[in-house]
């Protein structure tokens, strides 16, 4: 149970600096997902709160102790990896005691903590295995209970989905974020999938080049992001950005882009649409279809619509609610 | 090259180096060291003193003509080792290769005598082609082949090729069977389909695929025959009769330990340390083309 | 595989088999050797089967010898092969662990300062390695035979191979998990590496059982040679017959440890063997 605290970090490779100074509050028993582009800063960040990597300036706090100086295991925390590095000699079972025998715990007190991490995990009848004799998802699993037999004050997530199958990966995101919530440890989440970051995050923190875009609860990221590239990286499909000059209201070049979700659009006759052009092509998802119009200046145009797939060529309208536009200025901030 | 993440320690690091560098540097560096020096020194017949001659212990090799001799005796040597466990191990390879049933036994059979050490081999092939009591002389004498190694340095040369040979076929057999079974076989397939029969699917597709292995075994190759083999002459010949099996390196063993020329012995260690720099070069050179291969 | 049929498939078997009696011929005829008296020997042709002298030449040659008992030798072969091979092994494992798992001042030094130990074998520099021995009062002595033979750049080059394909995750969670450097290096890294250790140890024992220069240099008294290096001593220096149903007995005791550790250890033999040349 702690509170992560972050401020002003920095971290440089000789004479590149890679995080430009990121300052973050986790509250106690909060679930942060960082999410990003790959190169973005986001695990170089998450290993610096593990101790992996040295922090350059700023301060990193677990609970309110400075933590910067200190070794991985002087922080309580627990971290799960994305190829799970489980020890392969290693049985299950001597996996996630490993970190107890270490700190010396008593032996009653290891078989307690790891008989109540397997079976919270339901990974009992593998107790005895190597972890070479698991599927992904049971291996998941035990790097997830290696996190929860430590009890710590936070636990650490590297990307923990990503060797995961699509099916699989949504399950899993459920679990860990139903256990999560149950075990209330404040945790910290890196994903380069924004849809993990939506579903699972109480706040999200976008990262972009080694600095936070935004930190924000998902769906106010969604309504409300404070730039294009925040805009663009969640939701899927992305957001449409559009020429100004195609809305007809160029205003001495203070608008950069202006931007609309798909969903927001809705088809009509060329004659009555706000923006016009022909369909280039329809994905036909079921549920759903995306339109995708090719407006006058080349550019592509996303529609979620619930009609059937149009005919490629044909001439449409698009209308939205003034309210669903957004404005961005030249360098991508939000007006 | 490194890990990404390191421990940091000031002092643990070189407390667990320490045992290899200072082995290395006491048995490794100091006589090199040693051998160098005294590669420009000439010791009094007493061995009192040492007086500084520069190039001179050199020179005075080069003009030497039984130097100049266990030069052209080292590479016939060689030679000869390397041509000769060479292709009888990839004749035997290529066999193993082809068989499906008990390819096995054959393997377990073909490579045990690689554990029999030179020294042995040297023993078990005298005992052989002992001129008195020899099996193999007593045949050929049979054939009307007077053999006697003792007297005739041809024989002595073609003794101690063929006890380093024998000993290294296991060795070649080995890697070359590893590296038949490396070629996919659909590129085989392929040509036999092509038409090409066995000898020509082994020369045209075989061979030149096998090439990384060849080249790397004759570089180990004739590091074995200038090195390893000092064991076998000294059992088999020591160097005789006359000079003629006396290769290099059993030069250097015999003029500074038993002939007690320090400054010669010295700078032929000196001459042989360019040689194995060169062929290690070589190795290298040649295993940095093996990864990229 | 283009499956050979007919008569193709037997030369096969047969140049196989004509190649096998040729490597094991002069291994049978030492066997044979070893069961037949002196006199038997010295009226040639040898015979090709064995003869019932076997029990008794071992036991002379084990016993008695020539110059020293050779269980003597191989009890001396035994101590300094499982030296080298364990001292070659701690200690190359020891500094590719430093090498590859620590940032310090002079690791590139020690690096070269190992990897330059490849090009000086002991044949180019016997002299000045004898002398450095006998300064240091290791002549005749068990740490005079192996201590100037332990280090060893293939080893670790190995060791530093292998250690740079296991993940970097590996470390990082042993260090979470709140490991020292000490402690990961005996719970995880051994434990993961102990194919290759035991492949590398089949390799270094057979060369290690088969060093014949070194003990010859070192070991002036019959008692503390070694049975590879000790055959050749017992060959009489004058005109006197050698005594060849022992020596023959000596030289098939000499091939037995290393041979049977081919034999029993072959899959490892062969890992060992093919990546230490990598």
């Amino acid at each position: 149970m702690a509170t992560i605290t972050l401020e002003t970090v920095r971290k440089s490779y000789g004479k590149t600096e890679v995080i430009h100074g990121v300052d973050l509050d986790v509250a106690d028993g909060e679930l942060i997902v960082i999410v990003g582009p790959s190169g973005c800063g986001k695990s170089t960040l998450l290993r610096m709160v593990a101790g992996l990597e040295t922090v350059t300036s700023g301060r990193i706090s677990i609970d309110g102790r400075v933590v910067n100086d200190l070794e991985p295991r002087e922080r309580d925390i627990a971290m799960v990896f994305q190829n799970y590095a489980l020890y392969p000699h290693m049985s299950v079972r001597a996996n996630l005691a490993y970190g107890l025998k270490i700190a010396k715990l008593p032996k009653d007190e290891i078989a307690r903590r790891v008989a109540k991490a397997s079976a919270l995990l339901q990974i009992d009848p593998y107790l005895d295995r190597k972890p070479r004799q698991l599927s992904g998802g049971q291996r998941q699993r035990v790097a997830m209970g290696r996190a929860i037999v430590r009890e710590p004050a936070a636990f650490l997530f590297d990307e923990p989905l990503s060797n995961l199958d699509a099916k699989l990966r949504v399950q899993m995101r459920m679990e860990i974020k139903t256990l999560q919530r149950e075990l209330g440890t404040t945790s910290l989440y890196v994903t380069h999938d924004q849809v993990e970051a939506m579903t699972m995050a109480d706040r999200v923190v976008v990262m972009n080049g080694g600095i936070a875009e935004q930190i924000g609860a998902p769906l106010d990221l969604y309504r409300n992001p404070a730039s294009t590239f925040v805009a663009g990286f969640i939701g899927s499909p992305p957001m449409n950005f559009i020429d100004p000059a195609l809305l007809g209201g160029d205003d001495g070049g203070r608008v950069g882009t202006m931007g609309i979700r798909p969903e927001d659009l809705v088809l009509t006759t060329p004659e009555n649409g706000t923006l016009e052009g022909t369909v280039a092509f329809c994905e036909a998802l079921g549920a759903d279809t995306l339109v995708h119009l090719r407006l006058k200046d080349d550019s592509l145009l996303i529609l979620r619509t619930d009609g059937d797939p149009l005919e490629p060529g044909a001439a449409f309208g698009a209308t939205f609610a003034a309210s669903a536009l957004m404005s961005f200025d030249p360098s991508g901030k939000r007006i | 090259m490194q890990k990404r993440v390191t421990f940091h320690n000031r002092w643990l690091p070189y407390l667990l180096v320490a045992p290899q560098v200072l082995v290395t540097l006491v048995f490794f560096f100091w006589p090199a060291g040693q051998a160098v020096w005294q590669s420009m020194y000439l010791p009094d017949p007493f061995g009192l003193s040492s007086e500084f001659v520069g190039a001179e212990n050199f020179t005075y090799l080069f003009e030497d003509p039984y130097y100049r001799a266990s030069f052209i005796t080292t590479a016939v040597f060689s030679t000869l080792v390397t041509l000769a466990s060479m292709s009888v191990a990839l004749l035997l390879a290529v066999m193993a290769d082809r068989v499906i049933k008990g390819s096995g036994a054959y393997r377990t059979l073909l490579i045990w005598p690689y554990a029999v050490a030179p020294a042995v081999a040297g023993v078990l092939w005298l005992f052989m082609f002992n001129p008195s009591i020899g099996v193999a002389t007593y045949w050929l004498k049979g054939l009307g082949y007077d053999w006697n190694h003792v007297l005739n340095g041809t024989e002595a040369m073609g003794l101690v090729v063929a006890a380093s040979a024998w000993k290294q076929v296991s060795y070649n057999f080995l890697f070359f069977l590893a590296g038949l079974q490396a070629i996919p076989k659909s590129v085989i397939e392929a040509a036999a389909i092509d038409g090409a029969s066995f000898a020509r699917r082994f020369w045209t597709i075989v061979f030149p695929l096998l090439s990384p292995t060849t080249f790397f075994l004759l570089v180990v190759n004739v590091v074995y025959a200038f090195f390893e083999t000092f064991a076998v002459i000294h059992t088999i010949t020591g160097g005789g009769p006359q000079q003629d099996t006396n290769i290099l390196v059993y030069k250097v063993f015999k003029d500074g330990f038993v002939g007690q020329d320090l400054g010669s012995s010295a700078a032929q260690s000196v001459i042989l340390l360019f040689l194995v720099g060169i062929l290690t070069v070589i190795q290298f050179r040649f295993i940095e083309r093996r990864v990229h291969y | 595989m283009v499956e050979k049929r007919g008569a193709g498939i037997w030369l096969t078997h047969l140049t196989l088999i004509v190649g096998i009696m040729l490597l094991c011929f002069p291994i049978w005829f030492a066997f044979v050797a070893s069961t037949v008296t002196q006199a038997d020997i010295i009226r040639p042709p040898l015979p090709l089967v064995p003869g019932p002298h076997l029990i008794e030449n071992y036991t002379r040659a084990l016993t008695t010898g020539v110059n020293a008992p050779v269980a003597t030798m191989l009890f001396n072969s035994m101590v300094m092969a499982l030296g080298i091979t364990f001292g070659k092994l701690t200690i190359s494992i020891l500094s590719a662990f430093a090498i590859v798992y620590f940032r310090f001042p002079g690791r590139m030094l020690c690096f070269w300062l190992i990897f330059l130990t490849l090009m000086l074998p002991v044949e180019v520099r016997i002299v000045p390695t004898y002398e450095v021995a006998a300064q240091l009062n290791l002549l005749n002595s068990y740490p005079g035979l192996i201590l100037p033979l332990i280090a060893s750049a293939t080893a670790t080059f190995l060791f530093r191979q292998l250690f740079l394909t296991i993940p970097d995750e590996i470390v990082e969670a042993a260090r979470i998990d709140g490991a020292g450097p000490m402690r990961f290096f005996r719970d995880i890294l051994v434990p993961m590496s102990r194919t290759n250790i035991a492949a590398l140890f089949v390799i270094l024992f057979i060369f290690s059982w088969n060093q014949y220069l070194w003990p010859l240099l070192i070991t002036t008294e019959p008692e503390m040679n070694t049975i590879v290096m000790g055959i050749k001593q017992m060959f009489p220096s004058g005109d006197d017959w050698a005594d060849w149903p022992v020596i023959m007995a000596t030289a098939m005791l000499a091939m037995l440890p290393p041979v049977a550790v081919v034999i029993f250890m072959q899959r490892l033999f062969v890992k060992g063997l093919i990546e230490s040349e990598k």
